[in-house]
């Protein structure tokens, strides 16, 4: 099992013909992911060629729309790559598709747009009440769940499968963490990204490495700027039975100072990393001084076990 | 990127938002110039970005032009919490009958916008907010509908204006919502929003922030820079499209991906306590593809900080693998030549990791030490500047 994504995922590229779209296609079709097509409405009708993991020749088709794409593949994962000014437009057009899962590689995105199509999705609901569409991003590496299906730019030969969930702000942060622990493996990775408005949040994906059978402990990497740690302590501490380990960057960062993701900043007193530290603590997780603290601290949850 | 209130006042201006008249002056000569323009009272107001400079001495209410050039000269050059005043708004003196405020800004905990509103205006917002809560309106404002005009009344509603003037308030907030929409703001506000004697609302003071990712749709932005205050070493960073913050410290960083970057950082000043207290420089994101051009236009920004001792190299080899890192470091060294002259410290792991150490090791350049680990190696770092400190 996993969380959000598996090797039944099918997915299309928003931007295929780019050249992250291109290089990207390409990983993730080696990796085991199975992408069916892409969009892009000045090429619609062509294809572009690729090859699949056991190295099969494949063609995939160029459409002219989300929602042609999706009725012709059955995809219900959409990954986008568009540039920053059309993003806005790629991934409202992807709500109104109904895609449930939308994952938003593109880095520099205006945050007025995030918050447009963020408050788009949350308005669009089912039957159930709940959004239609998952945002995953902006600005973020995507998912992976390790041996099944890669929506993403995360390396796909750094770990196997295994029982970690990890849940990350930081794409490197997230390789580095996943490299160190890769001999115990992960059920799910999920870069969110460090924007200040972000889809899918700490707390969605603690939700669901909880209610994941095969997800045995959880790492959670922070770091400066906003709230979302502290919030995602509360949840833990009502909600969440698994070991949870936590690693938070930005300790000497400077007020003021926005530390490369456009919501890494501390204002004032709030969003140092020793407040998160402290409140992620005081939920009981274990948060590591260093990234290879925290995963010591992870490695003794499962010699314990 | 947070703007002076002389630009925000244009940016006002610009939207139709009701101001008074405001320049900009360099000099008490051109203070003086201003002064006589506008005619009559004036108020020549320090233009930094910091609050609290009235306390400080950097506001005052000139008679005259000549006043103007003095009160100007007397401000210009003042020092308000560490930031030196380089220019002056002489602003046209108003007939303040009462003060308001008002701000619209991200809210990033609720992924929305956020209005603030209250009669009681003039003060400082956050003690406001504190001590009487009850007297400030929040009202969430949907990005996707925006600041309309329904939704300006429901502000000045909420915050309790009087009858007869919600209109005429709930019509400025209806353009300052356009300021902060059609700018790209992340923050506007208006402190103090002012009726005067004749009943006429006017925002008087502007604190305006802009959201540099937009940027790409606002040529004019760039402009409003304040480069006099941008280190030199970040300006050249940001010439070549490096993600650069200068630090107060002694081990220069260079990695990949904001995150690692910041861990980075900590792992320095945690290892720099057993080495004399030395710590990191600087923040260096050369982000996914370190190519040999990157990595050499970092490493030239880096040492040209004369504070830093020695450097710390520590890439997680990804999409990137580490032999493609490897060779951009070794190019790099041949690139600056002679003017590398710091210790560096490389640490590699991730994809393709022997192949990239062997290839580091086979160079075998003078001031290139490998470690193992990111720990092992900020040790290392932070040990050889201590010793050249």
């Amino acid at each position: 099992m996993s969380i959000f994504l598996n090797k039944d995922s099918k997915v299309i590229v928003q931007g295929i013909t780019g050249g992250e779209g291109t290089k990207h296609t390409a990983r993730m079709l080696a990796a085991g992911t199975q992408v069916l097509g892409g969009v892009n409405a000045r090429k619609a009708g062509t294809t572009v060629s690729h090859k699949r993991q056991d190295g099969s020749d494949v063609d995939l088709p160029v459409f002219g729309t989300v929602e042609e794409a999706v009725r012709e593949t059955g995809a219900d994962v959409s990954i986008v790559f568009v540039p920053p000014a059309f993003t806005k437009a790629a991934v409202i057009e992807a709500i109104d598709a109904e895609v449930p899962l939308v994952v938003v590689i593109t880095e520099g995105i205006p945050v007025q747009d995030s918050a447009e199509f963020w408050a788009h999705a949350k308005s669009k609901v089912g039957s159930d009440g709940k959004p239609t569409t998952r945002i995953i991003g902006p600005n973020c590496p995507g998912i992976i769940t390790p041996g099944e299906s890669l929506v993403g730019i995360t390396p796909a030969n750094i770990t196997g499968t295994g029982k970690i969930g990890l849940v990350s702000k930081s794409g490197t942060l997230t390789y580095q963490m996943m490299f160190e622990l890769r001999d115990i493996g992960f059920s799910t990775a999920i870069g969110i990204g460090g924007d200040p408005v972000i889809g899918t949040t700490h707390i969605d994906a603690l939700e669901a490495f909880e209610a994941d059978p095969e997800t045995e402990a959880i790492v959670m990497i922070g770091e400066i700027g906003g709230d979302a740690e502290e919030r995602a302590a509360e949840f833990i501490k009502a909600n969440v039975t698994k070991p949870v380990v936590g690693y938070v960057a930005g300790f000497t960062a400077p007020e003021g100072k926005t530390m490369g993701h456009a919501g890494a900043i501390v204002s004032g007193s709030s969003g140092t990393a020793e407040a998160k530290k402290e409140a992620l603590e005081a939920a009981g997780v274990k948060v590591g001084k260093t990234p290879s603290e925290s995963a010591q601290l992870m490695r003794e949850i499962f010699a314990a076990k | 990127m947070d703007l002076f209130e002389y630009q925000a006042r244009d940016l006002f201006e610009k939207h139709g938002v009701p101001v008074l008249q405001g320049i900009v002056a360099e000099t008490p000569e051109e203070a003086k110039a201003a002064a006589e323009k506008i005619g009559g009272v004036t108020v020549v107001k320090a233009q930094v970005k910091v609050g609290g400079r009235g306390k400080a001495g950097g506001v005052k209410v000139a008679k005259n032009a000549d006043e103007a050039y003095e009160y100007a000269s007397q401000i210009l050059g003042m020092d308000i919490k560490g930031h030196t005043v380089h220019r002056v708004m002489i602003a046209q003196g108003a007939d303040i009958a009462e003060e308001y405020y008002f701000s619209i800004l991200l809210d990033r905990g609720n992924r929305s916008y956020l209005a603030m509103c209250s009669v009681e205006g003039g003060m400082e917002i956050e003690q406001l907010a504190e001590e009487r809560p009850e007297a400030l309106a929040r009202v969430e404002v949907d990005p996707a509908a925006g600041l309309t005009a329904e939704k300006a009344t429901e502000i000045v509603e909420t915050a309790g204006f009087p009858e007869e003037l919600r209109q005429a308030v709930a019509g400025v907030i209806v353009k300052l919502g356009e300021v902060y929409k059609n700018e790209d703001a992340t923050l506007v506000e208006v402190n103090p929003l002012v009726k005067t004697g004749d009943g006429q609302i006017l925002a008087l003071d502007g604190k305006v922030s802009l959201d540099e990712n937009a940027e790409f749709r606002h040529e004019d932005h760039a402009a409003l820079e304040d480069k006099a205050a941008t280190d030199p070493l970040e300006a050249k960073a940001k010439e070549n499209d490096l993600n650069y913050v200068k630090l107060d410290g002694e081990v220069g960083i260079i990695g990949n991906g904001a995150g690692l970057v910041m861990s980075t950082l900590d792992v320095v000043a945690y290892a720099g306590e057993k080495h004399g207290n030395v710590k990191p420089a600087n923040f260096l994101d050369i982000g996914g593809g370190a190519s040999a051009e990157v990595m050499a236009n970092g490493l030239d920004v880096i040492l040209g900080d004369d504070q830093v001792k020695s450097v710390f190299v520590n890439v997680f080899g990804g999409i990137t693998a580490c032999d493609a890192v490897a060779n951009g470091i070794v190019k790099a060294l041949e690139i600056l030549g002679d003017s590398a002259t710091k210790p560096l410290v490389v640490r590699l792991d991730g994809n393709n990791v022997e192949e990239g150490r062997r290839i580091l090791q086979e160079a075998n350049h003078p001031l290139v030490t490998q470690a193992e680990t990111m720990d092992s190696g900020a040790d290392k770092a932070a040990e050889l500047a201590h010793q050249a400190a």
